[in-house]
């Protein structure tokens, strides 16, 4: 193909998708930022702009303990849900017959598929006060009173997401370590390396983009998650989205919403820059 | 008559000059090979006469016909392509029948007739039923050859068909192929990285480097008079010796070869408009030979000793050092019968003959 | 690790991701108004409870959920070929940022998206609806289409293409004739997980619909009535299975189209 007119079938093909990015995505995005420098409504000023949305988010003690916590819950769920991950990757890329390996993932796969809501919900019957966790220890003898720590609060916020975004953490990671040419790992122990110092030496460096991936895929959403902080965290595991939606839908306060939400938006970014910048090593060595 | 006539074609791919003034004609009917290292432009050059790159600057001429607003569908070239782009979700019979889709002239009777003479011309009759991902690389390549060959095209152009078989198959393709282009008459455009192939089979070469062409003519003459040492080294294997152009006046020209004495060299082995001076010379390893006790041939002789030493079973080829002579040479040996190999270090003498001596250009 | 104690973990991880769905069959059979336990003995009225008369709100919810899934699926998909296809076969100035905007809502906390689109719809006087909804959909399916779709486009050489073209089509019938065939089974599994995804998104049909809740929206208002919750759960029995079958489905056709094409399978969609 004759590399301009090859250049512009490809901006063509690509700009139904593009507009409506920029239509429907950027466009909004970018209404929030602006939402977030006016007036609140029960406070008119005569200015048009004003920064006393971001003062307030600051001062108020109420919204950075809301997006700490936040932040502190995903890092948890990412933590726990990717360290939970890796050996579940690992195993089906180095464990499972070439044949199996698609049955596994699709295994993993299916409960993704099924209602957020209902699985959300069906957490709560298992670590509730009759549920299921309870009444199999009690019925064991092992406790003689249902446990109370596990459901409404931060723990049981961490088990749900982390059981939600399961297959969001494997994939990647799976897929990093599928790449790793296998002669690589023998040329490890050629060169003397036992099976745990070639995984640390060459396996897990060759897989961090993958894992990375995973950490990032699981963090941001989570941060922002809305379901399951209202349904199993009670008071002490609300999270940011709850206030973001209480802004918008109950108090009918745009400007202070749109201002919590750029607020969590930029912390998530920050965040993921500084992951970015913290794993280039083992970025760069990928060809 | 001409065929194919390229006129100063060039290709840019961005910054990247990808052909460099292509001037070329092609005759109707001839098997003709662009042979170059990998990278030189030998696909880009094929696929500007199909019609999938458009050229930069320059013209393509087919048949007569200018090119230059033809799209690839209405050019009367074929193609068979480097991966055989066998299409995955047809069978046989349904590939090579693709391009007849548009022939409303033949009923579904004359069509068969067609795809069956097709699939026997290729040796695969009674195959037309079988899926395309059940085929070998052998039969996809004849598959994608009935497939053009079936629209009774001008030109058939081919890119690296035999570079996916194993030798043996190779081997036996390119004699098939060469069979098949007297057999149908069709022009033939082989794009080929392998010297070997383009000598076996090709009428003329066109010797590609870097996007340019650096020589064109018949196998015999380009493996014996190649025009530049990068092109004798390209082909086949080239000693290159250093020289000196002692006379040059009109068609005498002597040169003396590392200090052995001038000789002297007919016009054809020497470029145009040599000068006196200091040059190279190349000479291949089979017209230089061991000089055995008893053989009785005739020649210039120089004193040399064995340092390497490879047995090919039918040949053995010796690396050895002449005196004067800072790179070692290469020499060939038939192993006739009673004829002995020499071993490493064993002083010998070397037998070469003035007239298998190319001059390159100063 | 050895081999043994990961396979091990494993086969226990698996009952962790499974253990909220087997839960759901159990209650939604179970004979009692209060999900927990311990069980109350079999029943299938909850099942009938759900297509009882009295039910018509959540048939409602259903209806518009379906419509919506249909039309996110169709439009998230034929956006998604478009880029598919620009960022595998073509290369353009900007295309790492374009494809990046595109895939964006990937890794966008939903809530933004979702308050985002809210404040533009509120504020240009499109008022929310059904309608808005999608638009939300379409944008977070797109990224999943496109994933699922790339691949299809990749697996096809171009040379294939090239070839038809070379055979004396035109890049229309080109596309019509081979392209479109090969790519099929890829556009069937990516209408099927748009579908899947739109039909179970709560957070922004949440924000964005109005007075006509999705099937979600309104399992989230049932969720707080006790007495609705064992319907709840025999509708979501029904809801797995049906996703079940059509994540089969959609693995076969991926599948198929692997082997259409003569390649081997390197893993599922994602
Ligand atoms: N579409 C393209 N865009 C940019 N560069 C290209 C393109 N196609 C080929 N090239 C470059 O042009 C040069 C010649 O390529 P090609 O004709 O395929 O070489 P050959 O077939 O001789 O190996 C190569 O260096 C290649 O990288
Ligand atoms: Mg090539």
């Amino acid at each position: 193909m004759p590399s301009d007119t090859h250049t512009i079938k490809g901006l063509k093909l690509v700009s139904p998708p593009l507009l409506y990015a920029v239509l429907l995505l950027a466009g909004p995005l970018g209404m929030i930022l602006l939402f977030s420098f006016l007036p609140q409504p029960d406070n008119p000023t005569e200015a048009t702009f004003t920064l006393s949305n971001y003062a307030e988010a600051f001062n108020d003690p109420i919204y950075p303990e809301l997006l700490r916590r936040s932040l502190l819950i995903s890092g948890a769920v990412t933590v726990v849900t990717v360290l939970l991950a890796f050996p579940i990757a690992y195993f089906i890329s180095f464990h499972v017959s070439p044949r199996h390996k698609s049955l596994w993932l699709f295994l993993i796969t299916i409960p993704f598929w099924t209602s957020y809501l209902i699985r959300v919900f069906l957490w709560k019957v298992i670590l509730g006060f009759n549920g299921v966790v309870n009444s199999s220890l009690m019925g064991l003898g092992l406790i003689e009173t249902p446990l109370q720590f596990i459901l409404y609060n931060p723990t049981a916020v961490v088990i749900t997401l982390a059981h939600a975004f399961a297959p969001f953490a494997i994939l990647p990671i799976f897929v990093a370590l599928e790449k790793i040419d296998r002669s690589l790992l023998e040329a490890s122990r050629d060169l003397g390396e036992n099976r745990l110092t070639t995984f640390i030496r060459v396996t897990l460096p060759l897989a961090m983009p993958g894992v990375l991936a995973s950490i990032l895929i699981v963090f941001i959403p989570t941060v922002g998650d809305y379901v399951t902080p209202e349904q199993v965290g009670g008071p002490g595991g609300t999270m940011i989205a709850n206030m973001i939606q209480l802004q918008f839908m109950r108090l009918d306060n745009q400007p202070m919403g749109a201002t919590l939400s750029v607020l969590t938006m930029a912390s998530v970014t920050v965040i993921a820059l500084i992951l970015l910048v913290l794993n280039r090593p083992f970025l760069r060595t990928q060809r | 008559m001409t065929m194919i006539t390229l006129q100063g074609v060039e290709k840019h791919y961005g910054d990247y000059h990808a052909l460099r003034g292509i001037n070329l004609d092609i005759q109707a009917g001839e098997f003709f090979s662009l042979l170059g290292p990998s990278g030189c432009g030998k696909t880009t050059l094929l696929r500007t006469i199909a019609g999938f790159e458009d050229v930069t600057d320059g013209t393509v001429t087919i048949d007569g016909q200018p090119m230059a607003n033809v799209p690839a569908n209405r050019r009367p070239t074929n193609m068979v392509f480097q991966s055989y782009a066998i299409f995955p979700h047809l069978n046989v019979a349904q590939n090579v029948a693709f391009g007849l889709r548009r022939r409303k002239d033949l009923n579904a009777a004359a069509r068969n007739t067609l795809v069956e003479d097709a699939l026997d011309m290729v040796g695969l009759d009674g195959y037309g039923k079988r899926a395309a991902h059940a085929l070998s690389g052998g039969q996809r390549q004849r598959v994608a050859l009935a497939r053009a060959l079936i629209l009774k095209p001008k030109v058939l152009l081919l890119d690296e068909p035999l570079s996916a078989l194993d030798k043996k198959l190779r081997e036996q393709m390119q004699s098939e192929l060469r069979r098949l282009q007297r057999q149908v008459g069709i022009t033939f455009i082989l794009v080929t990285h392998d010297q070997e192939e383009a000598l076996i089979m090709s009428d003329r070469i066109a010797v590609m480097f870097e996007g340019q062409i650096a020589q064109l003519a018949d196998p015999q003459t380009l493996y014996r008079r190649p025009i530049s040492r990068q092109v004798g080294e390209f082909i086949g294997v080239m000693n290159i010796l250093p020289a000196e152009v002692k006379i040059a006046v009109g068609a005498r020209i002597a040169v003396d070869v590392a200090g052995l004495g001038p000789v002297m060299l007919t016009p054809d082995q020497c470029p145009a408009g040599a000068k006196t001076g200091q040059t190279h010379v190349g000479i291949r390893p089979e017209t230089m030979a061991i000089a055995f006790e008893n053989d009785t041939d005739t020649g210039n002789l120089i004193d040399g000793q064995v340092e390497e030493v490879a047995y090919y079973g039918d040949m053995t080829y010796y690396d050895v050092r002449l005196q004067n002579i800072e790179r070692p040479v290469t020499i060939s040996m038939k192993n006739l019968v009673g004829r002995h190999v020499l071993q490493r270090g064993e002083k010998t003498k070397v037998r070469w003959d003035e007239r298998s001596l190319v001059l390159f250009k100063q | 690790m050895s081999g043994r104690s990961l396979r091990i973990y494993a086969f226990v991880y698996l009952v962790f991701l499974y253990a909220p769905i087997a839960l759901l069959p159990i209650f939604a059979f179970n004979d009692g108004t209060i999900i927990a336990f311990p069980l109350q003995g079999g029943t299938t009225r909850w099942f009938t409870e759900l297509f009882a008369a009295r039910s018509t709100a959540l048939h409602e919810s259903v209806i518009n959920s379906l419509i919506v899934a249909s039309i996110t699926a169709v439009f998230s998909t034929l956006l998604g070929i478009c880029a598919a296809r620009a960022a595998t076969r073509y290369r353009f100035p900007a295309q790492r940022g374009i494809m990046g905007l595109i895939m964006l809502p990937l890794v966008l906390p939903e809530i933004i998206v979702a308050v985002s689109l809210l404040i533009v719809f509120m504020n240009v006087g499109l008022g929310i609806s059904l309608w808005t909804v999608i638009m939300g959909h379409v944008l977070i399916c797109t990224p999943f289409c496109i994933a699922i779709l790339n691949s299809s486009f990749q697996n096809l050489d171009p040379a294939i293409e090239e070839a038809a073209h070379d055979l004396g089509e035109t890049q229309w019938n080109t596309f019509r004739l081979i392209t479109l065939p090969l790519v099929m089974p890829g556009i069937i599994s990516s209408l099927l997980i748009s579908f899947t995804i739109s039909l179970d998104e709560f957070i922004i049909a949440f924000f964005l619909s109005g007075t006509d809740p999705t099937l979600p929206v309104y399992l989230w208002s049932q969720l707080r009535f006790p007495q609705r919750l064992p319907v709840v759960m025999a509708l979501g029995t029904i809801l797995v299975v049906l996703s079940i079958l059509i994540l089969i489905l959609a693995e076969t056709m991926r599948r198929y189209g692997l082997r259409r094409a003569g390649l081997k399978d390197k893993g599922g969609f994602l």
